[in-house]
C-alpha cells in the first residue's frame, strides 16, 4: 500500500483529500513533518484560498524545500488546485505579485470570463500519452473552483515537443472563458487545477491512475 | 465546452435529521442526511447542500458530526448553511469537511463578516445566502422591489435584495445562492424575473432557488441567469428524480453533467 502525505499548511479542506485517497487504497497521513513528507512515497500539496496565503502557509513548513527536495529524487508530488498553482514562477491575486515554488515557468493571474469562480463540473483535454486521465472517456468531467489559472504553457510540451532534448510535459487544457492549464503531467511533479477529490468517481480514477502509475512506477 | 449547470440537492437538517416544510412551516421529518446525501451523489447530484434549520446551539455540534459523516462518503461538494455567525462557525464547518459556507443572517447583522471569511478562507467557500421576497404592501418599497429577509423568511429587512448581491460579492464572496421566499414551498417555478436582476447585478455564480416543481422549470431558470439550481422538496418527496431534470436541461440544449 503506497504511503501518501497530504501536507498540512493550514490550507482547506485537507480531509477531503485525505479520504479520497484512502477510497482509492493509499496509506494516508495529514501532517506538516518534515522528514514525514520526504519520506512518503507520495506527496499531496492541497491548497484552496488565495495564492499568497498559501506560499505564505507552505514557507511555514518549509514546503518548497520539501517539494524541491523530493522532486530533485524522482519521488512522486501532486499539486491540487491552489497547490498546483504554487508550483509555478508566480502568481497574481488583485494586482499582489507572489513569487511560487517556480518549478515551472508561468505566471498564475486571472482568467477572462464573464462569471468567476470558474464554480463546476468541467471538461478537460488530455492529449495522448497522458498518465492522469487513462481510461477517462473525453466527455468526462472534473470539479473547478477557481478564479485564476496558468493562462499560457511556456515551455515544450508533449504536443510540442519542438527538438527538446528532454521528455516534454504532458500538458491538459480546459476552458472557461478562454483556456487555461487543467492538469500537468512532468516526471515525478504532477497537477491538477481541478479537485479530484471532489470530482466523485471519476477524480478516484485520476487519484488511482497516480497512486498505481507514477507513485507505484 | 462550457461548465456544467448544477443541480444541487438541498436538505433542511434539525437536530441530525432532515425535514422540509411548506414555506418553512410545518416541517415533515424524513431521514438520515448521510444516507440522503450518498443517494443523490449516487442519483447524480452535482454538489448537495445542508441547510442547519436547528434552533439550539446544542445541535449545532450534531451537524458538524452531520457534516463529517457525510463527507467520509460523499465525493462531491458540499456546502452547509444556516446558524453561521462567525469567522470562527465557518472554520469549524469547513474543518469537519464542508467544503462551502453559505451566510445570512449574521452577514445582514454585520456585512464586514463576509469580507472576513473571504479573506481568511477565500472566496471560493464563502457563498452569501440571500432570503428574497417582494416587499410587503405598505412598506418602503426598495429600488428592485424585493427585500432581504432573515430568520427563515420570517424578518423583513428592507433592504435591496439586489443590492445586497452586489454587496455581498463585492465584499468577496464568491457566490450568490438566491432563494425567493415569494416562490419558495409554491411549485409554481423559480421567481425567473428576480433570477435575471440579479445575474445583470453580478458576475460570481447564481444558484436559484425557491419555486421548483417540475422539470421545466429548471431549463427556465438558467434561461434567465442561473448557473446552478437548487431544489429540496420535489427531489426529497420524490416528485422529480435528478436525472430528470438533467435530461430536460439537456433537451434545452444546456450543459450538463
Amino acid at each position: 500500500m503506497p504511503r501518501i502525505v497530504v501536507l498540512d499548511y493550514g490550507s482547506g479542506n485537507l480531509r477531503s483529500a485525505e479520504r479520497a485517497l484512502r477510497r482509492v487504497g493509499a496509506d494516508v497521513t495529514v501532517t506538516s513533518d518534515f522528514k514525514a513528507a520526504l519520506d512518503a512515497d507520495g506527496l499531496v500539496v492541497p491548497g484552496v484560498g488565495a495564492f499568497a496565503a498559501c506560499m505564505a502557509g507552505l514557507k511555514a513548513v518549509d514546503g518548497p524545500r520539501i517539494i524541491g527536495r523530493r522532486l530533485a529524487g524522482g519521488r512522486p508530488v501532486l499539486g491540487i488546485c491552489v497547490g498546483m498553482q504554487v508550483m509555478f514562477d508566480e502568481g497574481v491575486e488583485w494586482g499582489e505579485r507572489t513569487e511560487g515554488c517556480g518549478q515551472w515557468p508561468g505566471t498564475v493571474e486571472q482568467l477572462k470570463a464573464d462569471v468567476l469562480p470558474h464554480m463546476g463540473w468541467n471538461t478537460v483535454r488530455a492529449p495522448v500519452g497522458s498518465t492522469l486521465f487513462a481510461g477517462l472517456d473525453a466527455d468526462t468531467r472534473f470539479y473547478f473552483v477557481h478564479s485564476f489559472a496558468v493562462r499560457h504553457w511556456e515551455l515544450p510540451d508533449s504536443e510540442h515537443p519542438g527538438n527538446s532534448p528532454i521528455r516534454p510535459p504532458v500538458v491538459t487544457w480546459a476552458h472557461h472563458g478562454e483556456d487555461f492549464v487543467a492538469a500537468v503531467e512532468n516526471g515525478a511533479l504532477a497537477a491538477t487545477q481541478f479537485h479530484p477529490e471532489k470530482s466523485g468517481d471519476a477524480g478516484a480514477q485520476v487519484l488511482r491512475n497516480w497512486l498505481q502509475d507514477i507513485v507505484g512506477a | 465546452m462550457p461548465v456544467a449547470v448544477r443541480v444541487i440537492p438541498c436538505l433542511d437538517v434539525d437536530a441530525g435529521r432532515v425535514v422540509k416544510g411548506i414555506n418553512f412551516a410545518d416541517l415533515r421529518d424524513a431521514g438520515d442526511p448521510v444516507e440522503m446525501a450518498a443517494r443523490y451523489d449516487a442519483e447524480g447530484a452535482d454538489e448537495l447542500t445542508f441547510l442547519d434549520v436547528t434552533a439550539s446551539s446544542d445541535d449545532r455540534a450534531t451537524m458538524l458530526d452531520v457534516v463529517r459523516r457525510t463527507a467520509e462518503q460523499v465525493f462531491i461538494p458540499l456546502t452547509v448553511g444556516g446558524g453561521v455567525r462567525s469567522v470562527e462557525d465557518v472554520d469549524r464547518l469547513l474543518r469537519a469537511g464542508a467544503d462551502k459556507v453559505g451566510i445570512n443572517t449574521a452577514a445582514v447583522l454585520r456585512p464586514e463578516l463576509l469580507g472576513e471569511a473571504a479573506r481568511r478562507f477565500g472566496s471560493q467557500c464563502i457563498v452569501l445566502s440571500v432570503d428574497a421576497r417582494t416587499v410587503p404592501p405598505g412598506q418602503k418599497p426598495t429600488p428592485s422591489g424585493w427585500e432581504v429577509t432573515t430568520h427563515g423568511g420570517r424578518r423583513g429587512t428592507g433592504i435591496d435584495a439586489v443590492e445586497w448581491a452586489k454587496r455581498g460579492q463585492d465584499l468577496g464572496v464568491g457566490e450568490i445562492l438566491l432563494n425567493s421566499m415569494d416562490a419558495d414551498g409554491t411549485k409554481d417555478g423559480f421567481d425567473l424575473r428576480m433570477i435575471a436582476a440579479v445575474r445583470k447585478a453580478v458576475t460570481v455564480p447564481v444558484i436559484a432557488s425557491g419555486g421548483a416543481g417540475k422539470v421545466e422549470d429548471f431549463p427556465a431558470a438558467v434561461a434567465a441567469g442561473a448557473d446552478a439550481v437548487l431544489a429540496a422538496s420535489v427531489f426529497h418527496f420524490g416528485d422529480l428524480r435528478i436525472s430528470e431534470v438533467k435530461q430536460a436541461m439537456k433537451n434545452a440544449g444546456l450543459e450538463i453533467r
